[in-house]
């Protein structure tokens, strides 16, 4: 009777006295672990930057907008009608199902401070729209619901403005800036949130009360946008029609009229996006997963010569007392050392692999855990399949052909 | 005195597929006594390499009985019989059958390995079968650095490691020359007379056979002579 541990070191003798083709038959696995924890990796990432971008525009967001109009028979595009106001909002924020509403006046004017000016959107919003963007300041604060409704002229500025503005790294909390020769006092700074899923640099704004921006900067009392956070997921639909309803009702549509606004979701886009994140995921994996199965054949393939090859050292071991178990035992053993070993190297190479892509091509990827144990233990998986066979026929030889076998 | 190997009556019939079946073995007889030195000859096809499998117990009688220092054998199943490979029989080849990039000391190991003895005690082992055959200071070696001569006698280290009742030894001279042949069947003289192992040859050469104290001779399935050698004057 033979120990599992002696079975082992037979079966590493073995790997050891064939050193290059033990490498090569492993290179099958290490490339198929290395693809799958490279193209995990990278899917995980595509999947995370995604729910990011998803989540920096807000959380469960719901946008409206206005509509078309058509003046002497020209019609502008959706956004081109005044017909959105500050009591639209208000009364938004009373349906059930909402949790935020914030209006939103977009301006494009020139600041001003000191020797330094910079043209950006300035934006007039609610209290409420650090909840409903999801965006908070990373120094000073917000501005009030009563500086909103006093119209202070207070200003947060988007991280893009601050550099713009004070090259110098001087704080610029307290200082007075000129939106088109109105001076705000700058109290807050947004925290940085990079570009968006379009490209635009999202920090490249400034915020005021949107009642500022109202009196002081367009003077009218129409407002871009509005955005409505609903309190879930869930909520988004109801949320969403009850809006069209309430719209219709205070704008007077009613019949077959065209709607002068439109109402939008984000949840569709996520979906989508989120959906074609899977599925490229779904899609590299199963790419990865052949690979490793055909290095599992390849493995099968050289225990197969191996087994053939070392015919004469089968009998050899038969005659000196081996049952056929051990022999099976050995040649499965290799077969998975070869397999799990392959598959060791491959996590290290896959590891190194997706850090290379997230340093060289800016593509998130991470590594998680479960990647790895779940393609090492694939990897031996793999090789007591494909190991079996070959194992499986070396311990059925016929001793005395084997011996005679040249 | 139990006999080490007891046939009576021992048959081999190999069937082959669309002709006449081979008869290999006819009802053969034959006793050996623990500390005999049996040289089995024969021309090719007289049956002696099939004897020597049953004997080695690599194979199974078609008829008649076998009994192995005192136990029936033929009923025995795969393990039991690998068990016994293991623990009583040692075997030599003519291809020396070492393996290759493995030191001499790891080959004699490897009956000692299936045969489930812990290391240390094999390492001891295995250096004392490699003095017994004169091969101390080659324990290192791999069989690539090793004469014919020098290979055939770590086959035969590895033979007696696990100190077998019978040692059987198939055509151990045929790949060697003259010198190291006459060294060998030296060595199993020297096995034989000084640590009275019972030893079988199978070989077809007389000059070889003549080391042997026993000449048994098969012919068409048959033992058609079974006699002592007489002294060496013959060599």
């Amino acid at each position: 009777m033979i120990s599992l541990a002696a079975t082992l070191r037979l079966a590493l003798q073995a790997l050891v006295r064939n050193r290059s083709r033990s490498l090569l038959t492993m290179l099958g696995v290490v490339i198929g672990v290395a693809a799958v924890i490279v193209t995990v990796a990278i899917g995980t990432g595509a999947k995370t930057s995604v729910a990011n971008q998803i989540n920096g525009l807000g959380s469960n967001l719901v946008i409206v907008i206005p509509g078309s109009v058509q003046t002497s028979g020209a019609r502008t595009g959706n956004g081109g009608a005044s017909t959105l106001t500050v009591q639209d909002g208000l009364a938004i924020a009373k349906l059930p199902g909402v949790s935020a509403v914030s209006p939103s006046v977009n301006v494009r004017a020139q600041l001003v401070t000191g020797g330094q000016n910079w043209q950006t959107t300035v934006t007039g919003v609610a209290p409420t729209y650090t909840t409903v963007r999801s965006w908070d300041v990373s120094s000073g604060r917000f501005f009030s619901q009563p500086e909103t409704d006093e119209a202070a002229k207070v200003a947060v500025l988007g991280q893009t403005v601050v550099h713009q503005l004070f090259p110098d790294g001087s704080d610029p909390i307290g200082r007075t800036v000129l939106v088109r020769g109105v001076p705000f006092t700058v109290i807050g700074l947004l925290s940085a949130k990079g570009q968006s899923g379009a490209g635009q640099d999202q920090d490249d704004t400034a915020l005021i009360p949107y009642t500022s921006a109202l009196e002081r900067l367009t003077g009218g009392t129409t407002i871009s946008t509005l955005m409505v956070s609903a309190v879930d997921g869930d909520h988004i639909e109801s949320v969403q029609s009850q809006i069209t309803g309430l719209l219709e009702q205070r704008h007077g549509i009613v019949g077959g009229k065209a709607d002068d606004f439109q109402v939008r979701n984000l949840q569709d886009i996520a979906q989508a996006a989120s959906a074609t994140a899977s599925i490229l995921g779904l899609l590299l994996a199963a790419v990865a997963a052949v690979s490793l199965l055909v290095g599992g054949i390849g493995i099968m393939n050289i225990m197969l010569v191996s087994v053939t090859e070392r015919t004469r050292e089968i009998g050899l071991r038969v005659a000196l007392g081996a049952r056929s178990a051990a022999i099976l035992r050995q040649f499965l053993i290799e077969a998975v050392v070869l397999s799990t070993g392959g598959g060791a190297i491959g996590v290290v190479f896959g590891i190194a692999g997706a850090a290379a892509i997230a340093v060289f091509a800016h593509w998130p990827s991470s590594v998680s855990v479960s990647a790895v144990l779940l393609a090492l233990a694939f990897s031996a998986a793999v090789g007591v399949f494909f190991g079996y066979w070959p194992a499986r026929k070396a311990a059925r030889l016929d001793p005395i052909s084997a011996l005679r076998f040249e | 005195m139990t006999p080490v190997v007891e046939v009576r009556g021992l048959r081999k019939v190999y069937a082959i597929e669309g002709g006449e079946d081979v008869v290999a073995l006819r009802g053969v007889d034959l006793t050996i006594d623990p500390g005999e030195f049996v040289a089995v000859m024969g021309p090719s096809g007289s049956g002696k390499s099939t004897f020597m499998h049953i004997v080695g117990l690599l194979d199974r009688p078609t008829a008649g009985t076998y009994r192995f220092a005192g136990h029936e054998v033929s009923s025995l199943d795969a393990d039991a019989l690998a068990d016994l490979r293991s623990r009583a029989l040692g075997f030599v080849f003519q291809a020396y059958n070492l393996l290759p990039r493995t030191t001499a000391m790891e080959n004699v190991e490897l009956p000692m390995i299936y045969a489930g003895v812990p290391a240390d005690k094999r390492r001891r082992a295995a250096l004392e079968a490699l003095d017994a055959v004169g091969l101390g200071k080659y324990a290192h070696h791999q069989p690539n650095q090793l004469s014919g001569g020098q290979q055939q006698r770590v086959a035969i280290a590895r033979s007696i490691v696990n100190q077998p009742q019978l040692i059987l030894a198939d055509e151990p001279t045929g790949a060697l020359d003259t010198a190291s042949s006459e060294d060998v069947m030296a060595l199993f003289g020297r096995l034989n007379v000084e640590r009275g192992m019972t030893v079988m040859l199978v070989t077809h050469e007389a000059d070889v056979a003549a080391h042997a104290r026993r000449m048994v001779m098969f012919r068409d399935g048959n033992i058609v002579s079974d006699e002592p050698v007489r002294e060496k004057a013959l060599v």
